[in-house]
């Protein structure tokens, strides 16, 4: 079973052990793809599909495509940099993100995704949902305007913390974040230290009182672009 | 009160042995006793079930015929696709509207009624359609919709509106429906029951070794019926070769591609050769357990199908020792759905059957692999697995030898639309589509949509082509549209139709639909610009390339093939000059509010 | 040879765009140098006097003279640049765009916690232009050529995007003036 999977990303030769994803051992050779719902220590979920790749020509998510022996896959492509695009842009326009107030700019994942492709604008129209928020819980509130349904809070809450705080509802364009209790966040056993306070890629679920601590410009994407870190893997 | 509604919510659950995983038969059963999920209830399910409430909700709240908050006595749902459409269906619905003094959408102001759209029930061949409760309703006029509100309002029950029955075992007295078939070609494999001769494919599979079994069906070279065509032998090859601790048969009865209904007439008039199919099916995987998974628009079907069930069961086709079998244990539960298209994808729908909301599941691991609850599942399409009984009894070779050489056995076709015989067609592989127009009397057809919303339309230069795996594969929708109709009308009715039906899990599907819908809106409503066509080109690569399942792999479908095969449809309607404004900005209508306000009109207007 | 043209507009904004426009310090003497100022809030002229090389325009429209300015501004520029958040997206004042509009002007002009409005009626003078049911992005009213983002977008951003576009280059900004904050 200790044998090492040879395959190439973009044409450069890499391995990866059985059962990894082509996003795991990516990671660990320096070479970075873009993803929004993935986290380290978390099982993929797929949801977010920024980690759009081709192998051998046909599209899959890195995140839960295992690596196979001989695979050829492409990442940093003219096209699915434009699908990438495409993808940020969407999550952009159907929700309200507005960065200039939001306590999460400059930590937060979506803008650097959005950094590091030099979004602009989103080619496609806003859709200004109406979405609420929910700040019934001391420590920790939900501004749904900010969710961009990756799944991360839900995952957590379950595998890391052993408890049930987040799960879905709705579908489609319906579809929302929602909480073990009819009361709101406050009525759920939400502790603040629980991981699942704070793995929200965006400014959706936030702890109170904690906002703006951090100068402009020393924030974690203010000089360097997201992904920075695995590329200098490779340096090393 | 509080007290009595968690005594009938424990006995629910405990009917289905506190199950988590029953979650979909004990919402079922509890909202067919309250009519709706109420905060209260759902937290009595979760106490029962011991599951956390939210995943209550979020199951409920995927559904479409479940609800959190009160709903009518009587939910009358409008079948609204594109064929109800083209059958005056407008009329129909305004009757209702008019006659309930509601828009659809809303609810009587005694509770009595309610009105909505559902999309396509499997009835496009007797439109305009409606489903009230679970009884269905067919071939609607204007004064027949009258009388039904007229009915209802003196107090009678739905199931009282259907007056004559229909034809075969729709007349069933455990059916009662005034459905009626259709069948207007029986082909040799599923219709033909001169020599059909029911338990000897099951008996000759028995005398076999499983291998033997997935040998004959692999020499037959059956492939998969539901559209997707997955050779059928391979699959349970896979599912038995998976190691797991049990195995399960999952029938995919979820027919929810608008336009198609021929699982319907099957499971009407053959259920025998169906379950004969799953059980030989779970034979040869190695599987005690089979499941059929029923659509929710199918409901009227359910005590005729689980009555078939029982009579397999007393005369000992299911159940210990299946079919004289030492040792093969085989039984089959039917699981109904609740409206939700995206469920008829495979691993959707075992979501659903796990007591979970519709949602896909990653891939890998496939169903062979992982499954309904983590073990190997082989879901089959119920026309597959017809096949499969017919192969058993009469050989492989003569069901390799129907059809076109490639494409082995036959199809059934549910054709629907502009044509003069509408209904279920089991033809050969290998006719083209100018036969099939002439069969069904819609030869001056403009345009034909192949494979339902998620196939593609066709357009007369190409009638030759053939319904087969290697040119038109399609599950059998065939819906025909005839001179003078607006094509992207019927583009704008799927493009509503997968908005409506994604399950919002993966980016693209969930928002990139959306965005599609809105272009093509634009362009219908002559605000459109040449520029839309390369982003709605943009936006359709994409939403395929980069959705996770099947549902958003194939929703910009529409709009893709009409771009290529009908263009000048779009660029009939653009614009040629636009100076640098954006065409569809309306200053009036964004103005209209203040003007009311301020009781003055706009200077800029 | 004259010189080209440049026009700016505040809309549905705060000025604070304009003041990043001033804050490229003593660069603005070079931009003197480079441009003439045409329609602009920075030397006061109301009217267009002719054709302009760029115009700039901060803020999303939220009313019918919003439209009207950003229309003129399209018909008399050659490039249209959408300068901030709220040109872009409708920025602070598209947080109504989910609030009914008489809904909005019943709490601002009479219900509100903090409302002192004896008249009881909501400003109706012919004078005050009259309010879109919601803030539009001014690419969804025209077509807009190049957005730089901010809140306000850094000096150096409008500097480097209008020296390039007086160069007949794209505009390209390194990934350190990119911000939407």
């Amino acid at each position: 079973m200790s044998e090492k999977i040879s395959f190439t990303i973009d044409g450069v030769a890499l391995e990866a052990s059985p059962g990894q994803t082509i996003l795991e051992a990516a990671d660990a050779a320096g070479i970075y793809i873009p993803r929004l719902c993935k986290m380290k220590g978390l099982m993929p979920f797929g949801s977010c599909r920024l980690c759009t790749v081709l192998v051998n020509g046909r599209p899959q998510s890195a995140c839960t495509q295992p690596a196979g022996q001989n695979m050829t896959v492409e990442n940093n492509t003219e096209k699915l940099n434009d699908y990438r695009r495409s993808v940020i842009e969407m999550l952009f326009v159907e929700g309200n993100h507005y960065c200039p107030f939001c306590e999460k700019s400059g930590n937060c994942e979506l803008q650097a995704m959005a950094y590091r492709f030099g979004i602009t604008a989103p080619r496609y129209p806003y859709m200004f949902p109406d979405r609420d928020v929910d700040a019934t819980h001391p420590d920790v509130m939900i501004d749904r305007n900010r969710c961009i349904l990756c799944g991360r809070c839900v995952l957590t809450s379950k595998a890391v913390d052993g408890k049930n705080v987040f799960q879905f509802t709705g579908r489609g364009a319906h579809k929302k974040i929602s909480v073990n209790s009819a009361a709101g966040l406050g009525g759920t056993n939400l502790k603040v230290i629980d991981k699942a306070a704070e793995v929200c890629p965006v400014g959706s679920i936030i702890k109170k009182r904690v906002g703006y601590a951090v100068p402009v410009g020393q924030r974690k994407f203010d000089a360097r672009p997201i992904g920075s870190e695995i590329e200098e893997e490779k340096v090393k | 009160m509080s007290d009595n509604l968690e005594k009938i919510v424990s006995e629910i659950c405990t009917r289905y042995g506190n199950d988590a995983s029953r979650m979909m038969d004990v919402v079922r059963d509890a909202h067919a006793r309250f009519g709706f999920v109420s905060s209260a209830c759902a937290d009595a399910i979760a106490a029962a079930l011991k599951t956390p409430r939210v995943e209550v909700e979020s199951l409920v709240s995927f559904y479409a015929f479940f609800a959190a908050h009160p709903r009518a006595k009587v939910v009358i749902r409008l079948c609204n696709d594109i064929v109800d459409v083209m059958h005056d269906g407008h009329k129909v619905w305004e009757t209702f509207e008019q006659e309930l003094g509601i828009k659809t959408g809303e609810t009587t102001k005694d509770g009595a009624f309610s009105l909505e759209y559902t999309p396509c029930i499997g009835m496009c061949d007797q439109a305009p359609a409606a489903l009230i409760n679970d009884v269905v309703v067919t071939r609607l006029t204007a004064d027949r919709a009258r009388e039904i509100v007229r009915e209802l309002k003196s107090g009678s029950d739905p199931a009282g509106l259907v007056k004559e029955f229909g034809d075969g075992n729709n007349a069933h007295e455990l059916v009662r429906a005034m459905v009626v078939n259709n069948i207007r070609e029986r082909g040799a494999v599923v219709f033909d029951a001169e020599d059909m001769q029911p338990g000897t494919g099951l008996k000759n599979a028995l005398a076999m070794s499983p291998a033997e079994v997935i040998r004959a069906v692999k020499t037959a070279r059956l492939r998969g019926r539901g559209g997707a065509g997955f050779p059928a032998g391979m699959k349970w090859e896979f599912t038995r070769e998976s190691a797991g601790s049990f195995r399960t048969v999952i029938c995919n009865a979820d027919e929810g591609e608008p336009g198609t209904f021929k699982d319907r007439v099957i499971l009407t008039e053959r259920p025998d050769l169906l379950f004969e199919g799953m059980t030989i099916a779970g034979y040869a995987i190695g599987a005690e357990q089979g499941i059929l998974y029923l659509r929710g628009e199918y409901a009227y079907l359910q005590p005729f199908l689980e009555n078939v069930l029982n009579e397999r069961r007393a005369s000992g086709l299911l159940g210990q020792n299946s079919a004289g079998k030492a040792g093969f244990n085989f039984d089959i539960r039917i699981q109904m759905g609740a409206g939700a298209y995206v469920c008829g994808e495979e691993t959707a729908l075992i979501s659903s059957c796990e007591g979970l909301r519709g949602d896909p599941k990653t891939r890998p691991p496939f169903p062979a692999q992982r499954g309904y609850r983590g073990q190997p599942t082989a879901v089959n399409n119920v026309e597959t697995l017809c096949c499969v009984t017919r192969i058993l009894e009469k050989g492989p070779g003569w069901f390799s030898q129907i059809g076109n050489g490639k494409s082995a056995g036959t199809k059934l076709l549910s054709i629907s639309g502009d044509c003069k015989k509408p209904g279920v067609y089991e033809i050969p592989f290998g006719i083209t589509l100018q036969q099939l127009l002439v069969k069904a009397g819609g030869a001056d057809a403009i345009a034909v949509q192949v494979g339902g919303p998620s196939g593609s339309m066709v357009g007369p230069k190409d009638f030759g082509r053939q319904i087969c795996f290697e040119d038109l594969a399609t599950g059998g929708s065939i819906m025909i549209f005839g001179p003078g109709r607006n094509l992207l009308q019927v583009v704008q009715k799927f493009m509503e139709f997968f908005v409506e039906e994604s399950c919002g899990y993966c980016t693209p599907c969930r928002v990139g639909n959306r965005l599609i819908k809105e272009r093509l809106d634009r362009i219908i409503a002559g605000k459109g610009e040449k520029t839309d066509l390369a982003y709605l080109e943009q936006l359709v690569e994409m939403v395929k390339a980069a959705s996770r399942c099947g549902l958003g792999q194939t929703s910009p479908n529409p709009v893709l093939s009409t771009l290529k095969n009908f263009r000048q449809c779009y660029e009939a309607l653009l614009l040629k000059e636009t100076g640098g404004m954006q065409p569809a900005f309306d200053l009036k209508e964004a103005v209209k509010d203040a003007e009311n306000i301020a009781a003055r009109a706009s200077v800029h207007c | 040879m004259a010189k080209p043209k440049l026009a700016t507009a505040s809309l549905a904004g705060c000025f604070g765009c304009h003041m990043s426009i001033l804050d490229i310090d003593e660069r603005i003497l070079q931009l003197v140098e480079l441009v003439d100022f045409d329609k602009s809030p920075v030397d006061d002229i109301k009217e267009f006097t002719g054709r302009c090389r760029i115009g700039l325009i901060e803020g999303g429209c939220c009313n019918e003279e919003n439209v009207h300015v950003l229309k003129k501004f399209r018909e008399n520029c050659d490039i249209l640049v959408s300068v901030g958040e709220c040109a872009t997206m409708g920025g602070i004042p598209a947080l109504r765009n989910t609030i009914p509009l008489k809904e909005c002007l019943d709490e601002a002009f009479l219900n509100g916690p903090t409302v002192h409005n004896p008249s009881g009626r909501i400003p109706d003078d012919p004078e005050i232009p009259l309010l879109l049911n919601k803030v539009y992005p001014c690419h969804e009213v025209v077509k807009i050529d190049y957005f730089l983002p901010g809140c306000p977008p850094p000096a150096d951003a409008i500097w480097a995007a209008v020296a390039a576009l007086l160069e007949d280059k794209p505009i390209a900004l390194p990934y350190e003036l990119i911000k939407y904050d």
